[in-house]
Formats: C-alpha cells, structure tokens, sequence
C-alpha cells in the first residue's frame, strides 16, 4: 500500500543548521497494516510522515502509494490518497467554518471542486449520523464554528474528516499528544475503531510506548532518519516497554532521549 | 444644517460606490486574510477604462464589463506575483499597484484625466441625478451581493475560505491553495474596477489618481461596517451589506466633518488615523484582556 525506497532528506543544507532528517529510509506497508512508529527527539518520525504527505519535497528516493509514485506530486494532489491528523488540534479543521461546512471539505477530498452547491440536504443528515456515533453530541451543531469546540472534539472531527472518504492510507501524527490522558484514550479508541471498520492502513507515530504496543499491528522504532526495528504479528504482542528501552540502547548505541516518552 | 442635510443622498451615492468596492476588498482582507493593495490601482483601472469605451460609443454595460475584466487582469497579476514569484501578497499588489499607474495613463491616452459627459453619453449614474443613482447603486449592490452569496456557498467558495482560514488543512484536504488565492485577487479586483468604473460614471471623468488611498476607504468601510453591525448581521450575506453601509457611514461622515469646516486636503490623513485607530482596537482588547488575566490574584484556578 506504501512504499518508501531509499528517501533522503536534509534541511538546511549547507548552513549551521543543516540537519539530516532522513537517511535512506526504507519502509513497506501491507493492505491493512496498522504501524505504530516510536523514537528519539529528531528521529525522523514526523518527517517521515510529511514526506509521504508530500509537506516538503524529498531529496532523494521515490514515495509510492497504492502502486503510484507519488514523489513528484504536490500536496494538494496526494490528498486523494491520504488521511491526516496533525499533532495540534487547531491544524486539521478550519476554525472559522461551520462542523458541517468542515465536513463537507473533507468529503470531497480528491474530488474536482466545481460551481455545485457545497452541501446538499440528504449528505447533512449523513454528517448528523456520523457525528451521532462520535458520541460527542456534536451531531445537533452542525452550523457552529468548529473554533468553539474543544480540542479534544476537534481531534475527534479531525479523524472523523480524515476517513469519512475512505484514504488509501491514515497518517496520524501524535494525535494525542496534546489532550489530555481520558480523551487521548478516546480519541484513540476511536482511531482503532475507523482503522477496523474501515480496513485501513495507517500510520500512527506517538511518543507513549505503552500506546505504539497496545494498538496497531506491526511496530517501528526510527533513529537518526533511519529504521532500526521493525517487529510485527505475534511477535510484536510480547513486546514490552523495558524491551523496546534495551533493544533502543543496544541498536543505536545511545540512550533512548525523547523527553515525553521518559515522562509519560 | 441644511447645506448638511440637502448633501446626504449625495454622500449615501459616493458611499455605496466605495461600498461596493469594500465588498471586493472583503474578499481578500476578510475570507483569504490578505491584505491586496493592488485596489489602489484596479479602481483606476476600471475607471479609465469606463470612461475610455464609452468615449468610443460603446455600451455602457458592455464598458462596465470591460471595466471589470481589466481588473481581474490586474488581480491575476498581483495573483501571479504572490503564488509563482513567492512575494509576500502586501508587496505583490503594490508592485501590481505602481505598474497600472503606468497602465491607467496608457488606458487614458497619455492623459492624467478624461472626462465623461452625461449629457453626452447614456450613463446609468451621475450626480446630476441623485435619486436615479441611488435606485441604480442599491441593485447592483443587491446583484453583486447576490452573485457572492452564492459563489462562497458553492465546493469551490468554500475551497477559498478554507484556504483563507487554515491553509495546512485546506491542502490535506486537496486544496490547491496557491489556484485559489488566484481566484480570490481575480474576483476581488473585478469587482474593485467595477466600482470604480462606477464611481468614474456618477463623478463624469476618470482620474489617474482616482484609485489612491482606495484600500484605506474600502477598510474602514469594512471596520466601521463590522463595528456598526456584527451583533446583527451573521449571514454571509448581510455580512457583504454591512460593508457597503460601512461604506454609506464613512462618507455620510466625511461630508459631516467637511460641513464642519475640516479643510478638505486633511481627509485622507482623518481617514488613515480612524483605520489605524480601529485596527488598534482589537488589539489593546487583548493586551488589557491578557494584562487581567496575569493579575488575578489567588484561586486554584489562577495558580
């Protein structure tokens, strides 16, 4: 469903800054893998995910999704194939438009945007509905602006918006690192719920080790724009947080730094 | 008072003209949330150009059109220069702004004015006929308002306020961003060179310099039409109107200052010192509002 050969990226390059985000990253996703990916501060993780989302150009390599090379197309235009929620909540939905009129941008994701009209009457209802299994009761404001909601409801529409038309593959980009922990575990309940229904292949980058074990089936650990463990199927449900510390110190010759990760 | 009476309906006239041009402005200052100096330029555009095809015998709806089409051409420019230059979208349109200087006296065939008689032409508004040019203004108004209300309401209008309000998810959502705020400076122009085709035909000539300031008008048109009517006006469309009677407002104050005895050559600094004024506003609400909040003392809240 994805492929990523060989990408490169630096940023900045030629400057004090300069900095070496991925260093030919390698990475196949099967139809229907959920991947959890885990890592040290400026692992890649976030990049990786920009990348196949196409935010930056890479330097090198080639980005396929569902048998099409993606690497040249601009963002806008891998929309088609993806669904994304962002780390903030304010990022995935337009503050100052209605739910409805939110909705309604998403579900013509990919679609060519012409003179109709932009909500018809039969696909509000079908919005109401699919608020109504959110259980958020968001389904009886569709005219409020989606800047009043919490950030939690907006992380939630933000994943409703993301796979109501069906993406080739979910991106999520630790999506709830900034809730708090009962509708974290909300929203990620929920996110388990849409990867199922729908058979998705997804991508989720978090910094909670218990979660990158606990959902998913297939884990990923990045270091230094690199994969250095890839564990999936029975295998990956042994694992352990104290495992993946060790495996962490042993593959990459340092200690695990990322400061949420040691926190949480 | 009465010489301040008898020159409202004038000033009622002169003020939807330039609220039809704050309607344009609102496009990109409100909905794209950038600010478009081009109209400076566009205005005059679409007076000259007014005022050049129907001193030729040429309809007048179809010069207005004309008119309109010249300052789309200019928005696509600015358009141009903002999304394939990488110019930031205030220095793009005064870049667009300096060039129609050039352009509007080319228009006006080397000449800085030209005058457009109504007795000679069959123009839809002059000042010679007030109450005419009211009845005219108020359903290009209504027609104008109509048109957007329904474009902002379409896939593509809500494409451009996507991309005004969040363009990180307008693009995750496969928004061209960079196509739309082309759009976005197109129409907005267009309609600020309407206007101004407008204004050349109730004034009877076009100017060279008719268009400068024009942004600092059509904002506190804009500003004083929120100010005036925001706790009544939530429709989209009402929203457009409270614009055009910002504005009726700023040039039925205008005339009051000037009946007052302010010298007429002090207007636009008046002008620029009230915008200033209101766009300050809505930030000292904040400083002092943040300012409170630091103070409070005590609270578990607070701590």
């Amino acid at each position: 469903m994805l492929e990523i050969n060989n990408v490169y990226k630096t940023f900045n390059p030629g400057t004090i800054n300069e900095k070496r985000a991925l260093n030919g990253l390698n990475l196949t996703l099967n139809d229907g893998d959920f991947v959890t990916v885990i890592g040290g501060n400026g692992a890649g993780k976030s990049t990786m995910l920009n990348m196949v989302a196409g935010v930056y150009p890479v330097d090198s390599g080639s980005i396929v999704i569902d048998g099409v090379d993606v690497t040249r197309l601009p963002e806008h235009k891998r929309a088609k194939y993806l669904g994304r929620v962002f780390q903030d909540p304010m990022m995935g939905t337009a503050a100052d438009m209605w739910i409805e009129e939110n909705m309604a941008l998403a579900s013509r994701r990919g679609q060519r945007r012409g003179l109709k009209w932009a909500i018809g009457k039969a696909e509000r209802e079908k919005f109401r509905y699919m608020l109504k299994e959110l259980d958020l009761g968001l389904e009886n404001r569709l005219s409020a602006k989606v800047g009043l909601l919490s950030g939690g409801q907006r992380q939630a529409l933000t994943l409703l918006m993301a796979v109501m038309k069906k993406p080739k593959l979910l991106l999520l980009d630790e999506h709830t690192a900034a809730l708090d922990p009962k509708t974290a575990a909300k929203v990620l309940a929920l996110s388990d719920k849409f990867i199922e229904e729908e058979h998705l292949t997804a991508m989720m980058v978090t910094h909670n080790m218990k979660d990158a074990i606990a959902h998913g089936n297939r884990l990923i650990m990045m270091n230094n724009g690199r994969i250095i463990l890839d564990v999936s199927g029975e295998e990956k449900k042994k694992l352990t947080v104290e495992y993946l510390l060790e495996a962490f110190t042993k593959l990459s010759g340092s200690e695990f730094a990322n400061d949420r990760a040691l926190l949480s | 008072m009465l010489s301040f009476i008898s020159s409202l309906p004038g000033a009622i006239a002169q003020g939807a003209v330039w609220g039809i041009m704050a309607v344009g402005l609102y496009i990109t200052y409100k909905i794209l949330d950038l600010a478009d100096l081009t109209v400076d330029g566009s205005f005059g555009t679409g007076g000259a150009v007014l005022v050049v095809c129907t001193a030729s015998g040429m309809n007048i709806f179809l010069s207005l059109l004309l008119a309109l089409l010249a300052g789309c051409l200019a928005g696509l420019v600015t358009g141009i220069f903002h999304t394939k230059f990488g110019i930031p979208a205030i220095l793009a349109g005064i870049l667009t702004q300096i060039a129609l200087y050039s352009v509007n006296l080319r228009i006006l065939g080397g000449k800085a004015n030209q005058p457009l008689s109504v007795d000679k032409y069959n123009l839809l508004i002059s000042l010679r006929n007030i109450n005419k040019s009211l009845v005219v203004l108020a359903i290009f108004v209504a027609v104008i308002i109509a048109i957007l209300y329904w474009f902002f309401g379409t896939e593509l209008g809500h494409s451009l306020r996507a991309t005004g309000c969040n363009q990180a998810m307008a693009r995750a959502n496969g928004i061209n961003t960079s196509t739309n705020k082309i759009i976005g400076f197109v129409l907005s122009n267009g309609i600020v060179a309407l206007s101004g085709g407008l204004l050349a035909q109730y004034q009877g000539f076009a100017d060279v310099n008719m268009g400068r300031g024009a942004i600092v008008i059509g904002l506190a048109a804009i500003i004083i039409g929120e100010v005036a009517f925001s706790r009544i006006f939530k429709n989209f469309a009402l929203k457009l109107l409270a614009a055009v009677f910002g504005g009726i407002i700023y040039y039925i104050v205008i005339t009051f200052v000037l009946w007052l005895g302010l010298p007429a050559n002090d207007l636009k600094l008046l002008s620029a010192l009230v915008v200033a004024l209101f766009l300050g506003i809505p930030y000292w609400k904040n400083k002092i509002a943040e300012k409170r909040v630091k103070t409070i003392p005590g609270g578990a809240d607070n701590a």
